[in-house]
């Protein structure tokens, strides 16, 4: 398969090179592929989004698309298409010239510009708006203006940063599931960066988890989520996050939603864990339980989150007896913080 | 648990605040505004209102009580050619200066914006004209066209560029564009930081993302930075007619007006008339005529500023 995008041994650094945004990153798309570049902020997955794009220098490294070294070129002759994050719609020109900019700079003949550009609106069902300024539109609309300006291009690929940030949370559930669908229908290439891991478990065929400037893991939503490569992962993907409980010289990780009442967890092999439980918050039908948890290693405060069909009565201030199946622990080096043998676990 | 130690620490009892001046928004309001509105009564309505008294009577230096002359004064004003000349001269002036102080502030406005080394000093050089004051620098002009002792002539005869001196402030057409040429060094710089302004105001985004549409600089010049400044160049452009339009500095230290009133412009016209001659009644009608354009350029200002907001 072709690698549409590729970095090989990206650095970008600021403020002659005190900041490392990005710190060596080696990433490759597959065709069609949709990658999303998860992290928390600060974690450089924009900057290396603007280096592929072309807006940053990088000071290491290369990147290639359809297999060629496009460093010293500028963002045009990328063949790429960015949908920013504040949309950048041009606010003095009205929907349709907002749309046909890009094909206007190509110089295209100007019949095929307004068919063009008219195929694109329709598509995203923004026919009816082309005579209004970006102002006079919503949230979601002008997010659409901004992917119609970016596919009249027929790019190779489709950068997008942060596209719904600026929607509230509403509208961000229906416009990522529009994004998904309009990919699907053009199949071109993605890179879609986010904070947001709701986002990136829903629209990522691959996630890249980053921190400080590095992949810290890349793989499909339920690789990431099953089998984090690390505590960093671990922690930052899942809400509430993956519960780390320090023995031997490991952490002993296990999801909320595995940590349950003894009688809710089947097999003989089952690590039972008392559980001084100190407040239980109800979220959306599940009950987040709060508490201490011993012998699965020392003395821990942990999370258990029991799904409405667990209907144990749990009371802040009592102890019980919780379990978790062994198939679900995952283990980590508590120095390096990443995943180890495991050790046995008593209990 | 005693009431000791649910004291909060740095709360004492029994003390209320008071309401303080600045906690009275509306009363602060009017004592921060009346310095304002005296300088405005006193030096700009009393002075305005005195003018228009003025032109519609026979007042002079040598006769200052106020006998009511209904239009004859505008009569007399009209009937001399140079108050003519000194029309057509201001309108000149007005336009082809305001033409270059836009044009060439916009182009320091870009160099300015750009980034390089040393970007300090060439800043602090560009704003030097206009820090420095007006009378100060068109004294210094004045030495630099001096018929005899021009620098200027000098550099140009040791390059074998002319034989004579060029007498700058003595040819008519010389004269204006020598005029022209300080005021606009003079103005550039302020309409440079407006414009700046409005560049450094334009999204970041806006402007990669045209990078990346694929707009070269020229089309990101002319479809993108321009459109999105053109309010605040429309307000570069009106200050710099308005200190034109009333501006006679420049023109009463470099040529009074002349040679035989080739530069003569309006705002010098009736200070020559009004104060040099005593003739304050006709001083005051000449000023009058400088009325309608300031009102209109301060629609126009007001409105371009508005059209900034929308954006």
């Amino acid at each position: 398969m072709t690698k549409v995008v590729e970095v090989r041994g990206l650095v970008k650094q600021f403020e002659g090179g005190r900041v490392h945004a990005v710190d060596g990153i080696d990433l490759a798309t597959e065709e069609g592929e949709y990658l999303v570049l998860l992290g928390p902020s600060g974690c450089g997955k924009t900057t290396l989004l603007r280096t592929i794009a072309g807006l940053e220098q990088p000071s290491e490294g290369e990147v290639f698309i359809d297999g060629q070294v496009v460093n010293d070129l500028p963002p045009r002759a990328r063949k790429i298409a960015m949908v920013f994050q504040s949309y950048a719609l041009y606010p003095h020109k009205n929907v349709l010239q907002n749309i046909v900019f890009p094909l206007k700079a190509e110089r295209m003949d100007k019949d095929e510009q307004v068919r063009k550009a008219r195929w694109a609106a329709e598509l995203l069902g923004i026919d009816q708006l082309l005579d209004r300024r970006p102002r006079q539109l919503s949230g979601g609309e002008r997010q659409r203006v901004a992917l119609a300006r970016a596919m009249v291009r027929d790019p190779h690929v489709f950068l997008l940063d942060e596209p719904l940030s600026n929607l509230d949370a509403k509208l961000r559930t229906s416009a990522r599931d529009e994004l998904k669908r309009f990919q699907q229908r053009v199949g071109t290439t993605t890179i879609y960066v986010t904070h947001d891991q709701a986002e990136a478990m829903g629209l990522g065929d691959r996630i890249a988890v980053m921190d400080h400037g590095r992949v810290r893991q890349l793989g499909r939503p339920v690789e990431v989520y099953d089998d984090p490569a690390d505590t960093f992962v671990a922690t930052f993907i899942g809400s509430p996050p993956m519960n780390l409980v320090p023995r031997d010289g490991r952490f002993v990780g296990f999801r909320p939603e595995h940590l349950l009442p003894a009688e809710h967890v089947g097999g003989p092999e089952r690590r039972l864990v008392p559980f001084k439980v100190d407040r239980i918050e109800y979220l959306s039908g599940d009950r987040h339980v709060y508490g201490t948890a011993t012998r699965i290693g020392e003395e821990t405060r942990v999370i258990a989150r029991l799904p409405a069909t667990v209907t144990t009565p749990i009371a802040a201030g009592e102890t019980y007896e919780f379990a978790v199946h062994p198939d679900r622990l995952r283990f980590f080096d508590a120095e390096s913080g990443h995943r180890a043998d495991p050790v046995p676990v008593g209990g | 648990m005693d009431a000791a130690t649910t004291e909060r620490p740095g709360v004492r009892a029994g003390k209320r605040p008071a309401r303080r001046f600045a906690d009275n928004e509306r009363q602060m309001a009017i004592w921060f505004l009346l310095p304002s509105i005296v300088y405005v009564v006193a030096l700009v309505a009393v002075p305005f209102f005195l003018a228009i008294g003025f032109a519609f009577s026979d007042v002079t230096a040598g006769d200052p009580s106020f006998q009511w002359a209904g239009l004859r004064t505008f009569e007399r004003a009209l009937d001399d050619p140079v108050f003519w000349r000194s029309l057509r001269n201001t309108f000149v002036f007005t336009v082809v200066s305001m033409a270059l102080i836009v044009v060439l502030g916009k182009v320091l406005a870009n160099i300015l914006v750009a980034d390089f080394r040393g970007k300090w000093l060439v800043r602090f050089l560009v704003l030097l004209p206009w820090t420095t004051p007006v009378a100060l620098s068109a004294v210094a002009w004045l030495w630099m066209l001096d018929s005899v002792f021009s620098p200027i002539d000098w550099v140009l005869r040791n390059l074998g560029l002319i034989d004579g001196n060029i007498y700058w402030l003595g040819r008519p057409q010389l004269a204006m564009a020598s005029v022209i040429a300080v005021h606009v060094w003079r103005l550039v710089p302020l309409s440079a930081v407006i414009i700046l302004a409005g560049l450094v105001a334009i999204p970041n985004d806006i402007q990669e993302a045209a990078r990346v549409d694929g707009a070269g600089f020229w089309r990101r010049m002319f479809e993108v930075t321009i459109p999105l400044t053109l309010p605040v160049v429309a307000v570069a452009a009106l200050f710099g007619a308005i200190l034109t339009f009333t501006d006679m500095t420049v023109v009463y230290v470099l040529t009074r007006g002349g040679p035989n009133h080739a530069t003569q412009v309006l705002a010098s016209w009736a200070f020559i008339r009004g104060i040099e001659g005593g003739d304050v009644a006709q001083g005051a009608a000449v000023a009058l005529f400088l009325f309608p354009l300031l009102l209109a350029a301060a629609i126009a200002i007001l409105r371009a500023v508005r059209r900034m907001e929308v954006l």
